[in-house]
């Protein structure tokens, strides 16, 4: 570095917020005493449009080389400040965000004195970091405009027919030979009971005419490498070898019934899944004029009999066959046997209204005392534990259809291992964020839509299908990507390939290879979402994280406690 | 916002009109939100900033869509601004305003369990952060004025008229939550501690009117609070026969909060069918029937009876011949969350149509984005009611339908 430091630091007083507790005043005072401090002030609010222009003002006229702004949280304000450093001519990696609103003003507020103290420590420990940053780039990357969808059911030819409709390019894989996932397995959807058959006969019809769209069927995935805008997907597709170049990848898998075998006296003939009624029903080979009784019992399974989750549309799906056995012959019995009701929202709540008047009849059973199936001479029993009589009452059922809840495929396993995507305790694909980034996986590129993701309903999933393609569209249309500048370095020179870093690499971005020098680990910088987890498990202190490098984080916290040296 | 960051980053150019004076939505309101019990604020600021900064997005804020004319790929929407009495591009959020206004005004955003200035902003964290004043309750004084040091106040400000041409509309306008005033055997309005689940989150929101204290009218603290489920949801006198989904969690939600501030409050949630249905819900459920010892009662309350020290006594029926009583010190109801007021009229000018609950119909149930006119698609609880990871996937969604007209040229 032969250019002299010329640091500016900006100390906020965010209204009162920071003001109120913090002589911000003097925290600027003292700032100003620091070494290669050439210029501090204090702003009422250093985001205002005010705040951020005397931030570019002060660059110019001091000639600051490195800005350093106490304020709130870099969370929400890092990028506003480091566009403003860019602004004024800056390269942005040259601003260090020093927080003292959380870590002084709020958490100290009964100690005005001890937090300004706090403060300037803090701001002493940014300056000393800022000394030592370094210029750093984000770098563009190419984006291949097409996707593919991994999944040719209800999610995923949703999410493939509108990528196409925006404009890109999609390869659509479905091991099977047919498209339609569990759907083809439908009678009849709820609320509307329209034929599960016409309904997918229109999608797929558009999809599989669409221009933009290839099919993948009876196809298998061997292999998937790669990162955002440059995936690699290799396919064994019906015995031959394939391979897709990509930008975007979504996982659109679907789900499986959970095998019912051990269950309720479960036998396949008169003791079935909803999905084995619904295939009677469509084929019609359900005798509808020998039954007397329908028994069904929800929950099979699910909710801490065999998994612990809610499967969420096993309540609608029951509601609606028993209504549809019931619409078809009104003198079967049809009993659902439930604990909770999930008829939520505004369409199912109505639907549940409807089958109650159609006569099928619920019964609220204890979680702790679940329905029992009996059989004796020819017969069966359900054993249903009433919850408001209290009581036992013995239902006849020449047929008992269980209520099973949807489980994870098991190939997901091994596909989530390909894509380096997380599955959650529940074994669906984990999201990136529950509550905020819903399609989304943490690795850029990949998104996820449909019942990969939980149970859910054919409403839901044609709207997550949507979302999926939103998400997916905005690199294909965007045409590059940026990688982040803070990322990790390898010096091949300390590195041993020992591979630690790569297996602790929650996003694929590090690689152990072959290297002249023997086996060596690599950084994919458009991968590598600058976590540190690689930097803080590597033995042999190879690896560097820019922007959070030893020597930075050192001088920090040497400044944390040697206040001499660092005043000027 | 959702759908408007989409299409941003898509690189198209997106107007977001937002009646309120800040984005963020009813979710700002949230102390937390189920299962991860985040905290609702500190998820969403980083949102709201994204929005507003985006370089293709612009924000009109107290604004509202008056008039719509053209079609699919030609829309042309006018938008009214009303006016903040404040040069938006000049304030720079500093609060001097609202510090000398001497006007005391209770604050909707607190659920009126907090008073504001004259001069404000909803909350801290208000994207834009920009003061607007409360002219019809302004006493003329002039010390806002006297005291601005930017000279952003702008008594004379009036309702300015925007038009903006666009190729398509997402309606997102969200719901309001039901007023059990009409319910007369919950005693809400008439009895001191009865209140809604909205303004229990703002009693257990630590920036909230209590700064996170959950107190009854008299000043004491609780010790036994009852949630009520199904409060104007899942009935049929007053034509809302639906379910609102997001009770039977949030409820959840705020007896673990309340467990995590008084570990020896006793909580009792009474309800009819407990829907826990998403991914995370039945486990969240059961950590705060295991973990926290909250209590879930199946049996809907018959009436609610206020007692001398105004403590509540509760009556429900547990079975089919039995009667019960519960005595706590503060209710909350579990109200319904309804389609907005004024929804009809926007719903005209829009030129689409509502379904019998006021709910924004869809052209087919299987498409579920697509109002009953081309090109005006519509996103979150406003269409039916669903929860914050559904509205934010109903969101994408809609973005990604405009994304085929816009990008696409599809008007199909």
């Amino acid at each position: 570095m032969t250019e002299a430091l010329r640091i500016g630091v900006f100390i906020c007083h965010c209204g009162t917020n920071i003001g109120g507790v913090v002589d911000v005043p003097a925290v600027a005072e003292y700032a100003s005493t620091l070494k290669n401090v050439v210029h501090a002030e204090c702003n009422l609010y250093t985001c205002s449009s005010d705040g951020l222009e005397s931030i570019k003002s002060a660059i110019l006229e001091y000639e600051l080389n490195r800005v350093v702004v106490a304020s709130c949280t870099p969370r929400t304000h890092e990028p506003l400040f480091r566009a403003t450093c860019e602004e004024a001519g800056l390269n942005s990696y040259l601003f260090e965000f020093v927080n003292i609103r959380d870590q002084c003003s709020w958490v100290h507020m009964h100690e005005p004195e001890l937090a300004t103290e706090k403060a300037k420590d803090l701001v002493r420990m940014g300056v000393a970091k800022a000394a030592l940053l370094e210029p750093l780039e984000e770098l563009s990357s190419e984006v291949i405009p097409s996707a593919v969808v991994i999944g040719a059911g209800i999610s995923g030819m949703t999410a493939a027919l509108s990528i196409a409709k925006n404009g890109f390019y999609v390869h659509v894989i479905e091991k099977e030979r047919e498209m339609g996932g569990l759907l083809r397995r439908l009678y009849k959807l709820y609320p509307t009971e329209e034929l599960a058959d016409l309904f997918l006969e229109q999608r797929i019809k558009a999809v599989a005419g669409h221009e933009r769209v290839e099919l993948h069927l009876a196809a298998s995935i061997k292999a998937i490498t790669g990162y955002v805008g440059q995936f690699k997907v290799v396919l064994d597709e019906n015995g031959a070898e394939k391979s897709i170049d990509c930008g975007v990848i979504i996982v659109a898998t679907g789900a499986k019934e959970l095998d019912p075998e051990g269950l309720y006296e479960y036998d396949g003939e008169r003791v079935i899944t909803q999905l084995q009624l619904e295939e009677k029903l469509r084929r019609d080979d359900l005798n509808l004029d020998g039954l007397e009784n329908v028994v069904m019992i929800q929950c099979a399974g699910a909710r801490g009999e065999v998994v612990g989750y809610c499967s969420k549309i096993c309540c609608m799906n029951a509601v609606k066959n028993a209504k549809l056995i019931k619409d078809a012959n009104p003198d079967i019995n049809v009993f659902i046997a439930h604990n909770e009701l999930q008829a939520y929202g505004e369409e199912y709540e109505l639907y549940y209204r409807a089958a109650k008047k159609a006569g099928v009849r619920f019964l609220r059973f204890p979680l702790e005392t679940r329905p029992k199936v009996r059989k004796r001479d020819g017969k069966q029993v359900v054993d249903v534990f009433h919850d408001r009589m209290q009581m036992n009452i013995p239902l006849d059922a020449d047929l008992v259809v269980l209520s099973v809840p949807l489980v994870q495929n098991p190939d997901a396993e091994r596909l989530s291992k390909l894509l380096k995507v997380p599955l959650g305790q529940d074994r669906f694909f984990f999201e990136a964020h529950v509550k905020l980034r819903p399609v989304d996986f943490a690795t850029d590129g990949i998104f996820l839509c449909g019942t990969a993701q939980g149970p859910k309903d054919i409403e839901e999933s044609i709207s997550q299908g949507y979302a999926a393609a939103s998400r997916a569209t905005i690199p294909l249309a965007k045409g590059y990507v940026l990688s982040a500048a803070i990322t990790s370095w390898v010096d091949e020179a300390k590195c041993v390939g020992c591979g630690i870093c790569e297996s602790v690499c929650p996003y694929g971005a590090i690689e152990v290879v072959d290297t002249e020098e023997g086996r060596r680990a690599r950084v994919t910088g458009v991968k590598c979402k600058g976590c540190g987890t690689c930097g803080s498990s590597c033995i042999k202190k190879a690896v560097t994280m820019h922007h959070f490098t030893d020597e930075q984080l050192i001088a920090q916290e040497r400044a944390a406690f040697a206040t001499e040296e660092v005043v000027s | 916002m959702q759908a408007a960051f989409d299409l941003a980053e898509a690189g198209i150019k997106v107007c977001l009109v937002e009646r309120t004076l800040s984005v963020g939505g009813r979710m700002a309101q949230l102390d937390k939100t189920f299962p991860t019990n985040d905290c609702a604020i500190c998820i969403l600021a980083p949102k709201m900033m994204d929005c507003y900064r985006h370089e293709n997005i612009e924000v009109l804020t107290f604004s509202e869509v008056i008039a719509i004319e053209g079609e699919i790929g030609t829309f042309k929407v006018k938008i009214s601004k009303k006016p903040r009495f404040v040069d938006e591009a000049k304030c720079n959020g500093c609060g001097d305003c609202a510090r000398v206004c001497p006007m005391g005004i209770l604050n909707k955003f607190d659920m009126d369990l907090r008073v504001r200035s004259g001069a404000y902003v909803p909350f801290m964290q208000a994207v834009p952060l920009i003061y607007a004043l409360d002219r019809a309750k302004c006493m003329r004084c002039g010390l806002c004025e006297s005291v601005c040091g930017q000279d952003a106040i702008r008594y004379n400000q009036k309702e300015e008229i925007v038009e903006r041409e666009v190729s398509a509309i997402i309606v997102a306008i969200g719901f309001d939550p039901f007023d059990p005033s009409g319910l007369t055997e919950y005693g809400y309005g008439k009895y001191d501690n009865v209140i809604t689940a909205l303004e229990f989150e703002r009693l257990i929101c630590a920036a909230g009117p209590t700064g996170g204290h959950v107190i009854r009218k008299d000043g004491r603290e609780v010790k036994r609070i009852a949630w009520i489920q199904c409060v104007g949801a899942r009935d049929t006198r007053d034509n809302r026969p639906y379910c609102s989904s997001v009770c039977c969690m949030y409820a959840t939600k705020e007896a673990i909060l309340t467990k995590e501030h008084y570990p020896e409050a006793e909580t009792s949630i009474l309800y009819t069918d407990l829907r826990c249905f998403g991914k995370g819900f039945q486990e969240y459920v059961n950590r705060a029937e295991d973990d926290y010892g909250v209590e879930y009662i199946r049996g809907k309350p018959g009436e609610i009876i206020e007692k001398e020290n105004k403590n509540l006594e509760i009556f429900y029926s547990p079975s089919s011949d039995k009667v019960e009583t519960l005595e706590v010190d503060m209710v909350v109801l579990s109200t319904a969350l309804i389609p907005c007021g004024g929804v009809e009229k926007f719903a005209e000018i829009l030129g689409t149509e509502l379904d019998g609950y006021k709910f924004f119909k869809l052209k087919d149930p299987y498409n579920p984005t697509e109002t009953t006119r081309a090109g005006i698609f519509v996103a979150g609880y406003c269409q039916a009611p669903r929860d914050i990871p559904e509205c934010i996937a109903h969101g994408s969604a809609a973005a990604s339908r405009a994304m085929e007209v816009v990008l696409g040229g599809s008007f199909l």
